[in-house]
Parts: C-alpha cells; sequence; structure tokens
C-alpha cells in the first residue's frame, strides 16, 4: 500500500515535483531572505565596529570611564604583552593596537613658514605589519582618492576633503603639533601620501590616518595604544558572546584595584550602541516576521488547494472501502514528507547562497562611485544559526496545516457530497 | 426478512438541507433485494436513485428508517466499520467511472485488492481475471487518460468485481457511453451476475439499460411507485 501511495506522489507532478519546487523557492527565499537583512545589518554594525568600536575594545579602566575625553594619559602601555595574552585566551578573535588622538597640523610653505593650519582628529592604527587587517578591512585601497598607502612610519593619509581645503598635496610633509601620552608638547613631521575619503561622518572630515609606530614615536608611547580593538574572525559581532566575554575578562580582573589593568568593553556599551542592536533586534523580528507571514500563506494555500484538486479522488478511495483515518492520514503524511524535501532543498540552496554572500559577497561598488556614503559597497549575507530549521514552518508545518484543513471535509462532509465536487 | 436478502430497506427518509429549506429526497422507502438479483432503480434525474444507492453503500446516512446490508443493520455501524463492509462486500460502478488518473489500469484495479492486504500473488491473479473478463488483458500499462470511454467503464467494472463482493452498485453505468459500448457493458454485467451471482443494484433511466433488467423498480419523487419482475428484452 505504501508503495502504492508512493507511486501516486511521484506520478502526479502537481502533488511531488511541483509542491516541491514550490516549497523549495519559498524556502529558499525565506532563508536568503534572513541572510540578507541579517547582512545587512552586520554590515551597519561592522562599519562602525572597524573604525571606532570593535567588536569588543580593552583600554585601561581608568581610560574607559573618561573615554570621550580621549586622555591619553590614561593609556594602556605593555600593549605587546596584553595582546599576546588576548589573543591566546581569545582564539577566535583577532586584536589590534590603535592610537585616537588630536592636534594641530602646520602645513609649511617652501620656504618653511606656516601657510596653513588646523586641527587633526588623528588616528593611528596597524597599517604596516605583516599580517595586519587594517588596510583591507578599512577598506583603504578603494577609498584612497589620491597618492599611495604608506610605508613607513613617518608617513600618513589626509582626508581628502581637508586636504584640498589646507591645499595639501601627496609629497607634502606636514607638522604634527600636539601633546605626549606624559603631557609634554611635542611636534612630529609627517608625509603626506595620500588622501582618503573615509565617508564617516564627523571621523573623515578632519583625518589624519597614520601607522601605530609613527604615532608611538610622535607622542612618545612606546608599546603603548590608547586601545585595544578586538574582532571575531570572521567579522560577525555575536552580541551575547562578547558581553559575557567582556564580563568574564572584567572579573578576572577586578579586585587588583589597579587602574590602569586592562578593561574590556563590548561593542554594546559604546557610544549607546546597546539601543541601537536592541532596535535592529525588533527591526529583524518584524521584518522576517512579515516576510515569513507571506510565504507561509502562499504555502499554506499551496496545501489547502492540493487537498481540494483531489477531492474526487478522496471519494472513490473511501468509496472502496478506505477508511477516513487511513485518507486523512496517507494525506498528511505525502504533504509532510513533500514539504521536508522541499525544506531541505530550498534550505541547501538558500545557505549556498547566503554563504556566497557571507564569504565573498557581490560588490556593487562600479554603481556607487559617486555615492560618498559610510555604507560598504559589498553586499553581504550572513549564515545565522536559525537559517537552518526557519524553513521549517513556511516550508513544512504550513503546507501540512493546509492539508489537515482541506483533508477535514473528509470527516466533516458525507462522503456523497465528494462525488459530487468530483462530478461538478 | 427472508435469510438471502442482501438488502433490506424500511422506511426509509432523507432529507437534505439546501438553502433555507429541506428537500425530502427519500419519502419512506421500503425495499428487499435477493442474493443474485439484476434490479434496477428507474425514474428521472432527481428522483432519488442516486441517493438510495449512496445510502446503501454507506457513502451517506439515512434521516430514518432502517438499511440493513448482507443482515448487518448500517445505524449501528461506525464509519471504519462501514468502510470494511465496503472494502469486502460492496462493488462500486460510477457514472463517470471515477478511476484514479495517475495509476495504470492494472494498478486500479488491484487497489481494493490492497486494501484487503492480499498478497503480491493472489493480486495478480484476481487482476489477470477481472481485465480478462471485461476484455482489457492489452491494457495493463495503460493510462486512464489514454482509454476510451467505454474501456475506462470496462476498467471501473474490474475494479468492482476484482474483490468478488457480494453487491454491486451501478449508478447510470452507461450514462456516458455510446449504444454500442452501453450493449457490451451490460452484457459483462449481465455474464457477472449469472456466474458469480453477485447481486447488481443499478441506477438508470437509460432504456438500454433497462433491457437488461430482470427487476424494475420504479422511483418518483423520492417514492417506489412500481416494483415489478421484468424479462430482459436484450440479446
Amino acid at each position: 500500500m505504501i508503495r502504492f501511495l508512493i507511486k501516486g506522489v511521484l506520478r502526479d507532478r502537481s502533488r511531488s515535483l511541483f509542491s516541491v519546487i514550490a516549497i523549495t523557492i519559498g524556502v529558499f527565499l525565506a532563508v536568503v531572505y534572513r541572510g540578507f537583512v541579517a547582512g545587512i545589518f552586520d554590515d551597519m554594525l561592522r562599519q562602525g565596529a572597524i573604525m571606532m568600536t570593535g567588536h569588543v575594545k580593552v583600554t585601561t579602566r581608568a581610560y574607559a570611564e573618561e573615554a570621550a575625553l580621549l586622555p591619553m594619559d590614561l593609556a594602556l602601555l605593555g600593549v605587546d604583552e596584553t595582546m599576546e595574552q588576548l589573543s591566546a585566551d581569545y582564539p577566535g578573535m583577532f586584536f589590534t593596537p590603535r592610537i585616537v588622538f588630536g592636534g594641530l597640523i602646520d602645513v609649511p610653505d617652501e620656504e618653511g613658514v606656516t601657510r596653513e593650519q588646523g586641527p587633526v582628529a588623528a588616528m593611528a592604527i596597524d597599517l604596516l605589519s605583516s599580517g595586519s587587517r587594517q588596510v583591507e578591512l578599512w577598506d583603504l585601497e578603494n577609498r584612497l582618492v589620491d597618492g599611495r598607502l604608506p610605508q613607513s612610519a613617518d608617513e600618513a593619509l589626509l582626508g581628502d576633503v581637508y586636504a584640498r581645503r589646507l591645499m595639501v598635496v601627496p609629497g607634502d610633509i606636514v607638522t604634527l603639533i600636539g601633546s605626549t601620552m606624559h603631557g609634554a608638547f611635542t611636534t612630529h613631521n609627517f608625509t603626506i601620501v595620500g588622501t582618503v575619503a573615509i565617508g564617516v561622518g564627523s571621523l573623515g572630515k578632519n583625518l589624519l590616518l597614520t601607522d601605530i609606530s609613527g604615532a608611538r614615536q610622535a607622542l612618545d608611547m612606546a608599546d603603548g595604544a590608547t586601545e585595544i580593538l578586538g574582532f571575531y574572525t570572521d567579522m560577525f559581532y555575536d552580541d551575547d558572546a562578547a558581553v559575557a566575554r567582556a564580563a568574564d575578562y572584567n572579573a578576572a580582573r577586578n579586585g587588583t584595584g589597579d587602574e590602569f589593568a586592562p578593561y574590556m568593553v563590548p561593542l554594546r556599551d559604546q557610544y549607546n550602541m546597546g539601543a541601537m542592536l536592541d532596535y535592529m533586534d525588533v527591526a529583524v523580528v518584524i521584518f522576517i516576521g512579515v516576510f515569513f507571514i507571506v510565504i507561509t500563506i502562499v504555502l499554506w494555500n499551496l496545501g489547502i488547494m492540493n487537498s481540494l484538486r483531489r477531492y474526487g479522488e478522496l471519494g472513490v478511495r473511501l468509496a472502496i472501502g478506505e477508511s477516513k483515518a487511513h485518507v486523512f492520514g496517507s494525506m498528511v503524511i505525502e504533504s509532510t514528507v513533500v514539504g521536508i524535501g522541499g525544506w531541505l532543498v530550498g534550505t541547501a540552496i538558500g545557505l549556498a547562497v547566503v554563504y556566497y554572500l557571507q564569504e565573498v559577497g557581490i560588490d556593487y561598488g562600479a554603481m556607487m562611485e559617486d555615492f560618498n556614503m559610510p555604507i560598504s559597497h559589498v553586499m553581504r549575507g550572513k549564515i545565522t544559526p536559525d537559517s537552518f530549521y526557519l524553513g521549517l514552518f513556511p516550508g513544512v508545518v504550513a503546507p501540512v496545516v493546509g492539508t489537515m484543513l482541506a483533508g477535514r471535509a473528509i470527516f466533516k462532509r458525507e462522503m456523497s457530497q465528494l462525488f459530487k465536487e468530483l462530478e461538478a | 426478512m427472508s435469510a438471502d436478502s442482501a438488502i433490506q430497506i424500511e422506511s426509509l427518509v432523507k432529507h437534505f438541507p439546501m438553502g433555507g429549506s429541506v428537500v425530502e429526497a427519500l419519502k419512506g422507502v421500503n425495499l428487499a433485494l435477493g442474493a443474485g438479483e439484476f434490479a434496477g432503480l428507474v425514474g428521472p434525474s432527481g428522483s432519488g436513485k442516486t441517493t438510495l444507492l449512496n445510502i446503501i453503500g454507506g457513502l451517506d446516512s439515512p434521516t430514518q428508517g432502517s438499511v440493513r446490508v448482507l443482515g448487518e443493520d448500517l445505524a449501528n455501524k461506525t464509519h471504519k466499520q462501514l468502510a470494511d463492509l465496503r472494502k469486502e462486500h460492496i462493488g462500486f460502478i460510477f457514472q463517470t467511472f471515477n478511476l484514479l488518473p495517475v495509476y495504470t489500469v492494472f494498478e486500479n484495479v488491484e487497489f481494493p485488492l490492497l486494501l484487503l492486504n492480499r498478497t503480491n500473488g493472489e493480486r495478480q491473479k484476481a487482476v489477470d481475471e477481472a481485465l480478462e473478463r471485461v476484455g482489457l488483458s492489452h491494457k495493463t500499462k495503460a493510462r486512464p487518460a489514454t482509454l476510451s470511454g467505454g474501456e475506462s467503464q470496462r476498467v471501473a467494472i474490474a475494479r468492482a468485481i476484482v474483490k468478488q463482493p457480494s453487491i454491486i452498485l451501478a449508478d447510470e453505468p452507461t450514462a456516458n457511453l455510446d449504444a454500442e459500448n452501453s450493449h457490451n457493458i451490460m452484457r459483462i454485467l449481465v455474464e457477472l451476475n449469472e456466474d458469480n451471482s453477485t447481486s447488481f443494484l443499478f441506477s438508470t433511466h437509460d432504456e438500454k439499460v433497462m433491457a437488461y433488467l430482470r427487476r424494475t423498480i420504479h422511483l418518483v419523487d423520492g417514492n417506489i411507485t412500481s416494483d415489478e419482475v421484468t424479462t430482459p428484452s436484450a440479446p
């Protein structure tokens, strides 16, 4: 009997092939949409994390309390050792030091007399170490407007708009005027080797970007950094894990009373990002929820229509002597098997597409050449744990419930009515 | 009720709700059909023929009255018991054939035997015999869509007789057939009746069918107006 029913399903393409295709498409769209939305939101976080917060940020406890003032005198020292320890403790993450500081730059004329002068929001990141991912993460090669990237400690990049205002071109030497981490006056010459358009709000306006080794010389910060940023290796932020890691990390250093001890802050606890993360969680639920409801209704109707179409056949089977429970059960099992088939195929294809978006992405930078917004030019996806099973509801539960609703007719109606519907 | 009664009906009433009113399809029908009878319910459309067949087959339930089939009172039966009764003892032949379109001729005829859990060998033998009986041994692998109307009805007959039921209920079995096919079908059914002593109850208003009946029961507006033994006039 089971073989007989399987034959029927396989031969009736509208019950097997077309149903599997419809469910596959529905589940595929659901999985890709889920991955796409997760990718978009993650990309929004990623830009801020790369330039400002990291997925976690390690500073001294004192620096964390006064972070808005950029108190260089509270910076971390012994950074190499701290980084080694962090890398050993958190193998799924990588860490990079940076110095955030302010000052003036003085642009001399041909005779060495000040021609232009202005404030800079300077950032020193690890541009030169082998294995550093900062050039890639900042996407500096694409953001370079003129010149080239720094190749030595005394070279720097200047924000493109600011460079034009100060009439600085690649090759010009500018003097940084500021204070060391110990509060002493300092000047240091940097060769501007290129200009960049970072395009991320105020960060790009007066930006001076240099390698951390140059800043350490200029600011008398040997083996120092204002902060160490930590990132998950795959660059996808996991809020729960980051918060837990920070709590564990800080708990292990509590009670020392050392205000210069390393202190870890997760992305959530910086710049009010917690509220944004909570908003994004709600937004994801709404976006995904609406899409899922639509897909679920479509596949629910598929189940109903597939069963309604078969009332005549069901009537014949009942007339020949098959019991109502057996007919109903066979319909539900058939719908479940077809649904699982569509779910598996749709999930597999959907995950493959999202994986491609996650690992490679689609670069639409060519279409965005004149569009200077702080968004990535690469469309990304993200495989989330729920991507593996979220298709079960629209792909299996919805059509099965639809089939069960339609199948109620077997119990609710006189069997002779099923024949009338066949003949109609 | 005689000991060899196939069907015994007493004071059968059937009402159908229709819109806000109630249609009385059967108004106190009394009928007894003996084993091996070849009888027909004859009457115009809407006279209650199909309703009566459906109730006898347990596809519909009576509003009042009693129906006994092969000695079993249908009023006391659960859905499962009614299904078992149909599965083992009743064959249906429909006006529109009602073959399962995705299955071959062989598989359509085999289906009732699958419900009876017959073995492969038993099924093969019974299906071959049934198809040979209706002259379709050469069409075992054909799908219903490739068959003519006459062939489709012969497959439906093979499906009805393959389990050798005690009763066959045939609802307008020739309504969709031409004259030649109608006569062929009726000759097959007469042979089956004579060879197996299967009871046949037709519903029809087709004179070609009436010509084969040995008992004609006239049904008008839900009432039996005459019930007479007839001599088949067909050759």
